[in-house]
């Protein structure tokens, strides 16, 4: 069964060259206890699918097509108020910074309680109990003595655990992580990586990881959606996409990460830039960099076609077996 | 290690973080110091990479500072070419720092949002006097500017035109116009994309093989270290607990904490690796455990490591900093079982 499901989704913005999409023709699903990554260069489109799940694009951007799913239920035309209940309660968020998620003025027992009372209508002490309870599975030592202090008397990466606990303690069946560890440590976001998996694994919460770093999709995620100049161009199961990637991005991507032990003379690199949204060219937007287009790449825009489990945006891997 | 161009010895650097005397005074409280660099010696051959890794605030970016002169160090000796920096300033002398240049993590903060960028890169050579002559060096800047990758026409335009990679190569034609010898780099990719920082990794390998260049390379990406690295220093709270060639490193680390940041570096070969094990948290430098700082965390800690401050030991072109190592207590631990 399916837990979200996303179908075409394009969001436009209106801008100084026409309306631009920051992403075009976004489909994608997740199931429950699920760990989906989604991966690409800064401007990909990574951030905007994920806002747009959550209702939390910023005007004047809208979504000019598609539609978005969670448990059947259509969220995407739901009033800001229906989708304020939602938020938190069914669909909660992670994002990198730490201390911009957490209310510095609010001892993190205070800000616990108040999320876990306004969802789940708990009294006050077993509001509290949870919370320390929550505090105790992302572990934090010593919770009983740590819920009434501030966030600024946790280490990063403790904050970071709070934060994921906050998002987590309403029990949202789908969580979106926004580069939940870049700002981390890599010793402390293992930690977190091990954290999130152990979640998914107890709770049955899906979760939607975006991150640029491929050494955390590999360790986290079951799948993983590719993006490159807005669009989804590869998806499917992550040893599959990593050790045998199919769209040219995907290769040349991989390629050019450095690994421990080889040490090439030169890191393979894919030339020149992605476009900016209102200079994609017509055709594949990878073309004028793709080592091995062909006429037609130039001319069609080539569909993401597959299934769940892999699916690829191309015109040289029309052949991908069912 | 023949021809070193930079040999750091017993460098220190303490910062004060007390309140001003007045409120120690009223409101109780004594003298509080960071020891964020606590005595580090490496030498770097010309022509060759060290890399600086290891956890957030464990001194690296303040043992760049120092070599830059941008601040002073409380203790030690940087000799460059046989020049005495310790002590001198930013820029100071300028004869000998113009061979000394430093290339930034955030290549938009490092540079000047109002001016054209042939005026970015040309101000070294302005300030330096390489290039007093107008027309030179403008004529200077467009080689540069091609040598990175850009076209001389990007000289008129402002930073904010250019992407991240783009500013980066911007920064490393400010950073090589005074034909300096020596690059500290701190941070250069991480800022970056992964397609991108292939394309950087690439142009500043491409320029130490050109123009021989000696780089310090901080990064706390350890397959990025591993690829353009000679050497690899591995410091922990203001020390160097390792020092090794790089793929020693890699292949037969010493330090439990070597083999700790070894071990929980994500990587894309290990999908699914069990990670439960706790790796524990950077301790508070203010005030760091006694004996080895790195005991709390170390699976190999006996009383004499949290009593004793272990030595940095030389084996061979080796360094390492660890009472188990000396007494040959680690076991040849396997690098990560396959997952
Ligand atoms: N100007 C300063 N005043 C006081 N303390 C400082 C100052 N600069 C650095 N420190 C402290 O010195 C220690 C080392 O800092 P440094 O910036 O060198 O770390 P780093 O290894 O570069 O970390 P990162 O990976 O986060 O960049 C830290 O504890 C830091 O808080
Ligand atoms: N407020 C906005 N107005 C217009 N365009 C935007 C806005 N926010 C983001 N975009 C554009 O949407 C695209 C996707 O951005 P984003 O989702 O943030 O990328 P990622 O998270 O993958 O780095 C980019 O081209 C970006 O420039
Ligand atoms: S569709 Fe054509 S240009 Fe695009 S990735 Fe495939 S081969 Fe390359
Ligand atoms: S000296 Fe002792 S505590 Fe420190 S790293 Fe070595 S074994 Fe561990
Ligand atoms: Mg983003
Ligand atoms: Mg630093």
């Amino acid at each position: 069964m399916t837990l979200l499901t996303v179908e075409n989704l394009t969001v436009a913005f209106p801008g100084r060259h026409g309306t631009v999409n920051a992403i075009e023709d976004v489909s994608l699903s997740i199931s429950p206890g699920e760990i989906l990554g989604m991966v690409g260069e800064s401007g990909a489109g990574k951030s905007m699918t994920g806002a747009a799940i959550i209702g939390l694009i910023e005007p004047p951007g809208r979504i000019a097509a598609g539609e978005i799913r969670l448990e059947g239920q259509r969220i995407d035309t739901l009033r800001p108020d229906e989708m304020c209940r939602i938020r938190g309660r069914r669909i909660g968020a992670i994002f990198q910074d730490p201390l911009t998620s957490l209310n510095p003025v609010l001892t993190v027992g205070e800000q616990l309680i108040e999320t876990i009372q306004t969802h789940l209508k708990l009294p006050k002490d077993e509001a509290r109990a949870r919370a320390i309870d929550w505090l105790r599975r992302v572990g934090i030592p010593a919770p009983e003595a740590r819920i009434d202090t501030y966030p600024h008397q946790y280490s990063g990466g403790m904050r970071q655990r709070v934060v994921i606990a906050l998002a987590l303690c309403a029990e949202p069946r789908l969580v979106i992580a926004d580069e939940p560890t870049t700002a981390l440590d890599v010793s402390v976001q293992a930690q977190i990586i091990a954290l999130l998996r152990k979640l998914a694994r107890e709770t049955g919460v899906a979760v939607i990881l975006v991150t640029h770093d491929m050494g955390v999709i590999a360790e986290t995620a079951d799948r993983v959606a590719v993006m490159y100049a807005g669009r989804i161009v590869e998806v499917g199961s992550v040893a599959e996409v990593l050790t045998a990637p199919r769209h040219p991005y995907t290769r040349g991507l991989m390629a050019s990460i450095p690994r421990i032990g080889a040490r090439p003379d030169v890191l393979p690199q894919i030339e020149g830039a992605m476009p900016r949204p209102h200079a994609r060219p017509a055709g594949c937007a990878f073309a004028p960099r793709c080592p091995v287009r062909i006429d037609i790449c130039s001319q069609t825009r080539p569909d993401l076609t597959g299934h769940a489990t892999r699916s690829v945006a191309c015109h040289l891997s029309k052949e991908v077996p069912a | 290690m023949s021809d070193p161009i930079l040999t750091v010895t017993g460098l220190k650097k303490t910062f004060d973080l007390s309140q001003p005397f007045l409120t120690r005074l009223t409101q109780g409280g004594g003298r509080k110091y960071v020891h964020a660099v606590d005595g580090v010696d490496f030498t770097i051959p010309r022509g060759t990479t060290l890399s600086l890794v290891g956890e957030s605030g464990c001194g690296k970016s303040t043992v760049a500072k120092l070599l830059m002169g941008l601040t002073q160090p409380s203790a030690g000796s940087i000799r460059f070419d046989g020049h005495e920096l310790a002590g001198t300033r930013a820029g100071q002398p300028p004869a000998v720092r113009r061979r000394m240049q430093m290339i930034f993590q955030d290549p938009y903060a490092s540079l000047n949002p109002r001016w054209r960028v042939a005026r970015i890169i040309g101000e070294p050579m302005k300030s330096f006097g390489t290039h007093p002559d107008p027309v030179a060096r403008r004529k200077e800047v467009d080689r540069l500017l091609e040598f990175v990758g850009l076209s001389a026409a990007d000289g008129e335009k402002f930073p904010h035109e250019f992407s991240g990679g783009q500013r980066q190569r911007i920064s490393i034609a400010r950073a090589i116009s005074t034909k300096p010898e020596f690059l500290v780099c701190d941070e250069p990719t991480s800022a970056l994309d992964v397609s991108v920082q292939a394309q950087i990794l690439n142009l500043m390998r491409e320029l130490q093989r050109e123009l021989g260049l000696t780089y310090l390379f901080i990064s706390h990406d350890l397959a990025v270290v591993n690829y353009i690295s000679d050497q690899i220093g591995v410091m922990y709270l203001g020390l160097l607990v390792e020092l090794a060639p790089a793929d020693r490193i890699f292949a037969a680390p010493q330090h439990p904490y070597t083999r700790l940041l070894l071990d929980t570096v994500p990587d894309i070969t290990m999908a699914h690796r069990d990670m439960d094990r706790p790796a524990g948290e950077v301790p508070n430098p203010i005030t760091p455990p006694t004996g080895c700082h790195f005991h709390p965390r170390c699976p190999l800690a006996n009383d004499r490591c949290r009593s004793e401050a272990p030595a940095f030991r030389t084996r061979g072109d080796s360094h390492v900093r660890c009472h188990a190592v000396e007494e040959g207590r680690t076991d040849p631990m396997p690098l990560r079982k396959a997952g």
